[in-house]
């Protein structure tokens, strides 16, 4: 049945999803050839990252146009909706897993190498790491990467949570503006957002390069400059796409793609920038802070 | 084709594409369905073939056959396989096929990411596979990939980890478009309460997927970054723990245990009062013994870790979450009993599957229950009797409940009733030569013969024997299941809409085989 009958659009065939496994299956394969110095591996990785970045325009384009033509009823909706929840949920689930590490290392297994907690670990610290006393932020007992300085909170982390925080107040604006039927306000409102996103992304890179050229903390600083650096590291990834997801949003705005009733591109969106700004604080507590 | 209809929009109404772009472009779950059905059978074969080659090298001591190393990443690829290539994706064929169907829904919810979700898989394991002729050889550190060994690996490693990445796209994507179709495609009528047990059991599934696949991604990027640029995590020196990765693994690994068997308990849930012609005894003592289960899954997970020297506390902790398991899983069995209990049955072959399920699956059970026993467990760890336990909960057990159900909804897949007297001889076969290949792994087990070596000592030669006895005449028996699927394909007595005298479900009311399309319009659910 079409649309207006039953009501539940099942689109027709499409040829991104296989694109987007070939683009993935290159991309992969050859970031495992480049891995292993193989020759090729970085071209081969750039061509799968290309389709795939290809592959979203064009789904994602199909997928507007078919919107744009009133395609989608408030079922259609609904999945799209639970659909975005869940992914971030997933996303949710990706992180726990680092901060499962952070939280694992300081509580558990570094306490034990310096000899505290009851079975061997005392006995562990006198023959393998004699007269290692833990102590966080540590690169363990065999301080590998040499002296180095940990991240303060305060400076540049801090500036950025009150970038992150205002990001959110802002990217709420723009959601009561189209709410409201109001497509400049939200335009505006939603380029401020983006704004603060890429400030915040390069106050993020400048605090990388801090960290190499000045404090001497690397990636290879032990547990504290690996769970440092993979931590802020996402959770900077995740930051860029979630401001590519709203300058998307911006741009369709600015061509009067949403409707007061109408506008799920956009909370999708919002809704991802509230997790990674959410994240943040999570970051900012037990990465900077304790 | 509806091209005739010119009000409609006439890409979403029509028939199968012509020529292989069907396969390639389509949205229909069916098709999909269909895909990864045949994809995992062609798996079961891939995987079963490794299992060969470990039960051929193990026919008698000594290192006759293959090279260790070849061994070790026989044993890590086997389970790669069958894990990721084919109970999952045969239970998402089967929620493919059956969900939509069952809910009375037009299609699945999301249908282009249902058609990306399942094409990834060939391509990830063509990753996957492609490792073992590199020249470092497959992954053989085991497919949980404890380090430190694992990053001693060749330059395979980073082609596994990207694999499982890649898979796990595929799962994450596949599970949410299962939880929109459950929660937003059903019937009007069609309340939580009133599913089939298959989505019931589906539905709890996807969430654990959803919750541990992202868990797995995280543990393995770790050991990537250990392994190339230079990290922490997993080396005591640098601050981190090997054992972390244990923790961190297993958080995903054992909920991924039951992603491989509630599926399983829907199915025959969904077969044997089919065939008991009574309805399921304790349909909600069902959903809540499932859900009990998946929140269970995720505190007991260092059960797999007695012998790393945990804290006191934390093995009696996880000594204590792991028996409770029994209950609810005693529950189920309890209740499958029951529902035969007084029935009127007959044994079609679906039926000796799904009662072949429930004692031998329980047989994996109790063995499981002797295995939570902390200081028992401490004698066992990483022996023979693990290896039965875990096989007769996945071969007898996960695998068929598959074989159940290919054989219970074929009729309606195909519209013609498969071979019931080929059917018989291949659940017969297949029953006597799995006890013997795993029944006698107890025993070498309990006598303490290690898993994962290719060589043993004199004394478990006998044992061996017949366990490779045992794999062969397994492994062949499926050829008589590959030759069914097929016959039934081609031909046959004809499948009434119904097909089964005791059936109750929305995919007995619709034609067989089932249209392209069902439930365009949805049906009443009084």
């Amino acid at each position: 049945m079409s649309a207006a009958t039953s009501g539940y659009y099942i689109p027709h065939e499409a040829k991104w999803p296989i694109v987007g496994s070939i683009g993935l299956f290159l991309f992969f394969y050859g970031f495992g050839m480049f891995l292993n110095d193989q020759t090729g591996g970085g071209t081969v990785t750039l061509i799968g990252a290309a389709i795939v970045v290809v592959m979203i325009f064009g789904w994602f384009g199909l997928v507007i146009k078919e919107s744009e033509a009133g395609t989608y009823n408030s079922q259609v909706d609904t999945s799209f909706r639970m659909s975005m929840m869940w992914f971030i949920f997933s996303e949710v689930m990706f992180f726990a897993a680092f901060f499962g590490a952070l939280f694992y290392a300081r509580t558990f297994s570094g306490p034990w190498l310096g000899g505290d907690g009851a079975g061997g670990a005392a006995a562990t610290n006198a023959v393998l790491w004699s007269g290692h006393d833990y102590v966080w932020p540590s690169d363990g007992p065999a301080q590998l990467g040499g002296d180095y300085q940990a991240m303060g909170w305060f400076g540049l982390p801090l500036i950025n949570t009150l970038l992150l925080l205002t990001s959110g107040v802002t990217c709420t604006i723009a959601h009561h503006a189209i709410k409201d039927g109001n497509h400049k306000k939200m335009v505006r409102w939603l380029a401020a957002t983006v704004a603060l996103g890429t400030i915040f992304v390069g106050l993020q890179a400048l605090e990388y390069y801090e960290a190499y050229a000045h404090l001497n903390l690397k990636l290879t600083s032990g547990i504290y400059g690996s769970t440092f650096f993979m931590l802020t590291g996402f959770h900077g990834f995740h930051v860029t796409m979630g401001a590519i997801m709203l300058a998307v949003v911006m741009f369709r705005g600015m061509k009067k793609h949403f409707s007061a009733e109408n506008h799920f591109a956009f909370e999708a969106a919002a809704w991802y920038w509230h997790f990674v700004d959410v994240v943040w604080l999570g970051l900012f507590i037990f990465v900077y802070l304790l | 084709m509806s091209t005739a209809e010119a009000h409609h929009d006439d890409h979403d109404h029509h028939g199968p594409a012509p020529g292989f772009k069907r396969w390639l472009y389509t949205t229909n779950h069916k098709d999909i369905g269909t895909m990864y059905l045949l994809f995992s059978l062609i798996m079961f074969f891939v995987g079963g073939a490794m299992a060969l080659v470990i039960r051929a090298e193990l026919w008698t001591p000594g290192l006759q056959i293959v090279d260790p190393m070849f061994f070790n990443s026989m044993t890590t690829m086997h389970a790669i396989v069958m894990i990721f290539g084919v109970v999952m994706p045969a239970f998402v064929g089967l929620a493919n096929w059956m969900i939509p169907m069952m809910l009375g829904a037009p299609d699945m919810a999301l249908p282009r990411l249902n058609n990306w979700s399942f094409w990834i898989m060939p391509f990830a394991f063509t990753v996957m596979l492609s490792t073992l002729f590199m020249d470092s050889g497959g992954p053989a550190g085991g497919w949980t990939m404890y380090p430190p060994l694992t990053l001693q690996m060749g330059d395979s490693f980073a082609f596994v980890v990207f694999a499982i990445h890649f898979l796990g796209i595929s799962s994450v994507m596949g599970s949410i478009n299962i939880v929109a179709t459950i929660f937003n495609m059903r019937a009007p009528g069609m309340t939580m309460m009133k599913m089939p047990l298959f989505v019931w059991t589906w539905l709890i599934t996807a969430y654990l997927l959803i919750a541990t696949i992202p868990v797995f991604a995280g543990a393995v990027t770790m050991l990537l970054t250990d392994r190339y640029f230079g990290t922490s995590f997993f080396s005591a020196a640098g601050g981190g723990d090997p054992v972390m990765y244990q923790h961190i693994f297993w958080f995903f690994g054992h909920p991924e245990v039951y992603i491989l068997i509630l599926p399983a308990f829907g199915i025959i849930s969904s077969i044997i009062p089919t065939f008991a012609r009574k309805p399921l005894f304790g349909y909600d003592s069902m959903v809540y013994a499932t859900a009990s289960i998946a929140f269970l899954s995720f505190i007991v997970w260092a059960h797999h870790m007695f012998t790393t020297g945990m804290p006191l506390a934390a093995e009696l902790f996880f000594m204590f979450s792991t028996m409770m398991i029994s209950v609810p899983t005693g529950v189920k069995v309890f209740n499958w009993v029951a529902t035969m209990w007084r029935g009127s049955m007959t044994f079609e072959t679906p039926m000796l599957f799904a009662v072949g399920f429930v004692v031998m699956f329980t047989i994996g059970g109790l063995s499981g229950l002797m295995l939570a026993i902390t200081p028992a467990d401490i004698q066992y760890h990483d022996t023979y009797f693990v290896v039965a336990h875990f096989h007769y909960v996945l071969v007898p057990g996960a695998i068929f409940s598959l074989m159940a159900a290919t054989y219970y909804w074929m009729p309606k897949w195909t519209g013609n009733m498969y071979d019931e007297k080929l059917g018989k001889i291949h659940f017969w076969v297949s029953t006597i030569f799995v006890n013997l290949l795993f029944f006698p792994m107890h025993f070498v087990g309990l006598a303490g013969m290690p898993r994962r070596i290719p060589d043993y000592s004199l004394q478990f030669a006998d044992w061996n024997a017949i366990a490779s006895i045992g794999a062969f005449g397994f492994g062949f028996a499926q050829l008589i299941f590959v030759w069914v699927i097929i016959k039934c394909y081609r031909g046959g007595e004809k499948a009434t809409d119904q097909v089964w005298e005791g059936a109750d479900g929305l995919e007995w009311t619709v034609a067989s085989p089932a249209p392209y399309h069902t439930f365009e319009t949805a049906p009443e659910i009084k």
